[in-house]
Parts: C-alpha cells; sequence; structure tokens
C-alpha cells in the first residue's frame, strides 16, 4: 500500500493492574500486571475491512478501545487521518470522535431502554451540532431506511425489538454522524444465524454505498471470512500472523492461525481424531518467554523458547511472527 | 449405523409435546416431536434461540421446569415408558444411566467447594464408594478428560479453573457411572474455538470408547456436522428435517433447512463480500406462531395452503424425511 492509510496503530502496549496482594505488598513486589496488548501495530486503509481475530483475552477488544479514547494506551500512536487521537484537542478531537464510531455485541446494553428509538438513532447527530431538533425526524427516517427498519419502529423502545432489530438499530445510530471509520466489537455474534447473514449483508452495503472502513473483530473465523479484505491474528497481546484474508486463510504461515482454521467446525470435514491445539492459552499475568506461543506450539524448538520471533515477509503485505515455519516454508522452496 | 429404527431404540420420543408459561399465556414449546437414539449413536438437534431443543432435552428426562408440563406424547427408555416407571428407577436412569452437560459449566459447579469435593461426592453417591476409593477414581476421571496435573486440580475451585477446565470437571462427573446417554445442551457455545475442538474431540472419543449415546444441542451447524451422526433440525417447536447428517447437509430438504444452510458464511470463501442469502425476518416468538407450518410466513415457497397443512415428517427416521409437502 503506497498511500497512507487512514488510520494507523503504532507500537501499541496496553497493561492492566492486577490486584496487589498483601503478601507481594509486604515482599516489596509490585502488583501483577495484565498484558493485554504488547506492541501491536496495524494500518487501516480507505474502504476496505480490517478483520481483527483472535481467541478471548487476545486482546482484540482493547485495540478497538484504545482506537476510540476508552482506555489510553501506556505506550505508541493512533494516528487517524493525520492527526494523533491522544494528542487531539479541540474541534480535532470533536471530529475525530464522530468520525470514528463503534459497534457492539450486545445492542440492547447499548440502547437507552426509556429513550425511543428514533431519539435514539438521531441523539449523536444533535449533540455534535449536526443538525437541528427539527431536522432529527427526518434524519432517523433516513437512517432507519438504510438499514432496512420500517419508520414506525422510531417511535418504539429498544424492547419492543427483536436482537438482529437492536443491532440494526445500533448501525443505523453510528451512521448518524457520517463516519469514516466504523470499528465492530463482535457485532454479529450474538445474532442467530439467520440473522446474521442479514447483518453481515448490512455491512457489506454499507461499505459499498458509503465508502466507509472497518475494523471488524470477531472470534468466528467464517464472518472475517466473508466480511474483511485482510486480516490480523491476535494471540496473547499481539499480532501473530497478517495480510489479505484471502491468502493467509488459505496459506496459513503461522502455527496458531493453522490450527484456528483446523479447530473451525466445518461443515463438509468430519472431525479428525486429535484436536488442532494442545493446552489452553497462557495467563496474560505471565506471559511466556521468548515466542509467546511457544507453550501451545507442535513446532516449538529451543530458540522459540529464547527469543521473540521476527517478521517473516511473504507475498502481498503477508507476514507472520514465527521462527519455524518460514523457515521450513524456505528449505521446501529451495 | 442405521438403527435409529430398531424395535427398541435406546431413547425414544414419540409425539413428545411440552407446554410451558410466559407472560402472554401457555404455549407449545415443543410440538409433537419424536426422535430416537441408539448405542454410539449421535444426534444434533439443530436450530435457532427458542425453536424448543433445550426443553426437548430436558423433556427427555421429564425434567420441565415448573409450570410447564408435558401434555403430551410418550418417551421410553429402552422400551419402556417414563410414566411406568418408579421414583426409585427414574432416580437411578438419571444418575447412572443418562448424564447430562449445559453450556455453563460454571453455574453447575459450587463455588464454595473443591473441585475434589465436588467430584468425589458424586461418585460416592451414585457409585456408593468409600472417600478414599472416591478420591483415586477423581483423579483417574479427571486424567481420562485430558486434564493436566489431576492431583492438584482436585484441591482447586472452580473460579481457579478456566471455562475449558470446568467443562472437563463436568464431563467427568457425568461419565463417570459409564452412562448409556450423554445430553449435551450447547456444550462448547461459551468456549474458545481451539477448546471448543479439544472438548467436542473428547466427547467423541468416549462415545466412541463406552459405545455411548449422544444427543447434543446446538446452534452451531458446523458442531453438528462435526459430531453427529444424524441431525434434526427445529422450528418454532417442530422438527422440520431429520436424517443422517451427511444427507441433511449435501441435499436438505425442507425451506428452512436450505435457507439456514445458505446462510452460513463459509472459511472456504474468501473477500468479495458477495451477498449471503438470508431468510426473510426473525425467528417467531414462541407463542406467537402462525396457523399450519410455521415457517410459512418467511418461506419464499410458501403457498396459500401453508396455513393448514400438518407438521409431520413424510418420511419416518433414520430416512431422510421433511415436514414441507410442497418443496420436494
Amino acid at each position: 500500500m503506497t498511500e497512507t492509510p487512514l488510520l494507523s496503530v503504532t507500537s501499541l502496549h496496553k497493561t492492566f493492574g492486577g490486584r496487589a496482594s498483601l503478601a507481594r505488598l509486604l515482599q516489596g513486589k509490585p502488583a501483577r500486571r495484565l498484558t493485554a496488548l504488547d506492541d501491536v501495530s496495524l494500518t487501516l486503509g480507505r474502504n476496505e475491512v480490517l478483520g481483527i481475530v483472535g481467541e478471548s483475552g487476545s486482546g482484540k477488544s482493547t485495540i478497538a478501545r484504545c482506537i476510540t479514547r476508552l482506555e489510553k494506551p501506556d505506550q505508541g500512536e493512533i494516528t487517524f487521518a493525520g492527526e494523533d487521537v491522544w494528542q487531539a484537542r479541540g474541534a480535532k478531537l470533536r471530529g475525530i470522535r464522530k468520525d470514528l464510531q463503534m459497534i457492539y455485541q450486545d445492542p440492547y446494553g447499548a440502547l437507552n431502554p426509556r429513550m425511543s428509538i428514533g431519539r435514539a438513532i438521531a441523539e449523536p447527530a444533535l449533540v455534535h451540532g449536526l443538525i437541528g431538533r427539527d431536522g432529527a425526524r427526518a434524519l432517523a427516517c433516513e437512517l432507519l431506511d438504510r438499514v432496512g427498519l420500517p419508520r414506525s419502529v422510531a417511535e418504539l423502545t429498544p424492547r419492543a425489538l427483536s436482537g438482529g432489530q437492536r443491532q440494526r438499530v445500533a448501525i443505523a445510530r453510528a451512521l448518524a454522524l457520517k463516519p469514516r471509520v466504523i470499528i465492530a466489537d463482535e457485532a454479529v455474534s450474538a445474532l442467530d444465524a439467520s440473522v446474521q447473514a442479514q447483518i453481515l449483508n448490512l455491512f457489506g452495503e454499507l461499505m459499498r454505498d458509503l465508502s466507509l472502513s472497518m475494523i471488524f473483530i470477531s472470534h468466528q473465523l467464517s464472518v472475517i471470512a466473508h466480511l474483511a479484505d485482510r486480516v490480523a491474528v491476535m494471540y496473547l497481546g499481539r499480532i501473530v500472523e497478517t495480510g489479505a484474508t484471502a491468502d493467509v486463510f488459505a496459506r496459513p504461515r503461522h502455527p496458531y492461525t493453522a490450527a484456528l482454521l483446523k479447530a473451525h467446525p466445518h461443515l463438509e470435514a468430519r472431525r479428525s481424531q486429535t484436536p488442532a491445539l494442545a493446552g489452553e492459552i497462557p495467563s496474560a499475568y505471565a506471559i511466556p518467554e521468548g515466542c509467546r506461543f511457544n507453550t501451545r506450539c507442535r513446532y516449538a524448538e529451543t530458540r522459540c523458547r529464547l527469543s521473540d520471533p521476527p517478521a517473516a515477509a511473504f507475498a502481498q503485505g503477508h507476514e507472520a511472527w514465527c521462527h519455524v515455519l518460514p523457515d521450513l516454508e524456505n528449505s521446501a522452496n529451495s | 449405523m442405521q438403527t435409529a429404527s430398531s424395535p427398541t431404540p435406546l431413547l425414544a420420543a414419540r409425539d413428545l409435546s411440552v407446554g410451558l408459561v410466559n407472560r402472554h399465556g401457555a404455549f407449545l414449546a415443543t410440538n409433537r416431536v419424536s426422535l430416537a437414539v441408539d448405542r454410539g449413536q449421535s444426534l444434533g438437534l439443530l436450530g435457532e434461540s427458542g425453536c424448543g431443543k433445550s426443553i426437548t432435552l430436558r423433556a427427555l428426562l421429564g425434567l420441565v421446569p415448573h409450570p410447564g408440563e408435558i401434555v403430551g406424547g410418550s418417551v421410553t427408555w429402552k422400551g419402556r415408558d417414563w410414566r411406568s416407571l418408579s421414583k426409585s428407577e427414574i432416580r437411578r436412569i438419571r444418575g447412572k444411566d443418562i448424564a447430562m452437560i449445559f453450556q455453563d459449566p460454571a453455574s453447575c459447579l459450587n463455588p464454595v467447594f473443591t473441585i475434589g469435593d465436588q467430584v468425589t461426592e458424586t461418585l460416592r453417591l451414585k457409585l456408593a464408594l468409600k472417600a478414599k476409593a472416591a478420591r483415586e477414581l477423581a483423579r483417574d476421571l479427571l486424567d481420562q478428560v485430558g486434564i493436566p496435573a489431576p492431583e492438584e486440580r482436585l484441591r482447586l475451585y472452580p473460579h481457579q479453573l478456566s471455562g475449558g477446565m470446568r467443562q472437563r470437571v463436568m464431563i467427568a462427573m457425568a461419565i463417570a457411572t459409564e452412562p448409556d446417554l450423554l445430553l449435551a445442551d450447547e456444550p462448547t457455545t461459551a468456549l474458545d474455538v481451539t477448546i471448543q475442538d479439544q472438548i467436542l474431540t473428547l466427547l467423541a472419543r468416549l462415545k466412541e470408547r463406552n459405545r455411548m449415546a449422544m444427543i447434543l444441542v446446538s446452534h452451531d451447524v458446523g458442531v453438528v456436522a462435526q459430531n453427529c451422526d444424524f441431525i434434526a433440525v427445529m422450528y418454532a417447536g417442530h422438527i422440520v428435517e431429520w436424517g443422517p447428517t451427511h444427507d441433511v447437509l449435501r441435499t436438505p430438504r425442507h425451506p428452512y433447512t436450505r435457507g439456514l444452510l445458505a446462510a452460513i458464511p463459509r472459511l472456504e470463501v474468501s473477500g468479495g463480500r458477495h451477498p449471503l442469502q438470508t431468510i426473510a425476518g426473525a425467528p417467531p416468538t414462541p407463542g406467537e406462531l402462525p396457523e399450519g407450518c410455521p415457517f410459512r410466513l418467511r418461506c419464499p415457497s410458501a403457498r396459500p395452503e401453508c396455513a393448514t397443512i400438518p407438521v409431520t415428517l413424510d418420511r419416518k427416521p433414520p430416512d431422510h424425511g421433511s415436514a414441507c409437502p410442497i418443496v420436494m
């Protein structure tokens, strides 16, 4: 990619304070800290969908929260359209807030149960002064059309809607500010399959019609495969592989990505006799030395326990942070 | 293994209907459901939220939450009707012959007792073991379900284990009596995909080793596809399609099954954001069903006569049956 990305995240670090036990305090040891993000960098291009996939505790939601200024990163830089998100003040900050909108997994928790849908949708635009009081009704109708809900919904409260309809409302409200980037955190995970497909199609339409960019966070590989142009696979606070989705999923270069793909319940294949990956994700309070995946990796060698793997670059921006697999590939090719 | 039609299946339900009560009044959560499993077989109950799959599973054990009740049909265990069994027989079957695991193992474990206390208590009650023997068997069971360092885990409390480990503990307790049938209600829904894979591999191994039958309830087509010999697709309390897994997935017959399979994004098809096929509308609210076929308001092939047709499978299990007389 030669053009400057719309959004870039560079060397992001974020830890959370653990509880200090009395014993540790008496021994003069500091409280243990949970490492949520450890040197994470990523970019998002214009009209691109970046998928972030990983299991619970991998740090995918923390990235979203740092970008939208809900969590202050310990280190690192987040730049949106040339502005540092965490340095911006005043009008510039308001501009950034307008342009970066989030959608969450549980739309019921994101909507005020006592506010009518119409008001909920128009409120952000009122707050940002994009419309006046008299424009609210028209805006709500326009956005309800956009997300495929009848206009009559504007009078209802969230309780009267189904889960899929509520997620459409949450999307309409995010769109009210005409954002340039939408960050969707597990936005379709709580929905039934038949409804999930409707919402995925809606995201597809929005991408096509509104020239949006999107960061789509999900634990469902198939959803990422469907929606994302590029994907970043996360493990324990770090990106372990990234590249074009089709490329990464067809030819994974990191053992963790390969295991995720194998563990995905395919419709066609019968289950294999052995699990794709043994063991569990280690505690984020005690991240393994060397490559953080080495405790579960079937390729692990001595060097994997000693040093963090450097990036191995493949064609078209495909990168993987692994000592062993890229070497195996190279020796197979030569 | 085409034995679902053998004269006396391990467990069979015939025209089972369960009535429940919500704030709108009474409704049928399960409507004339018939199913059967035999030893070594696995049946997947597939459906979206509110379709009645979990309540069906509970009704098989006679465990319908009050004020709901079984309003019609029968369940037979090894050929004997539940209603003909004495209380002590029912207790023995529920405790020993049939085991059940749930989606959320945390809520099935008591937070103030150690894993060891809870597993050994189960063993002492179910198998009448002495404390020491129970402790040894507990360690052995934890080992069998792939819990590393079982001796140490027995001393831990539930909150000190991960979700995957807690589910393994539940499975260990469930298989302690070497049950003939395991009922699993969304056992991996709360788990990460690699842990889900581990748990399902474990269940498949146990099923193979003990010739255990299994009924697996899931909303995830992939999970059912990979782990079940037969699939029953449920919609609004009815089984609308039933058949060998392979047949149902390859050649779905009911419009709902077809719609569901087409709506799922596939891992193999990356990029492009080609529109997925969708099913219009949303799953019906229990208790607010249309007359006739419950799917007709969302069905692309619906005709006027759908409002009056009964919902019955056109072929009896184990054959591949569909409850839609319109789409062949």
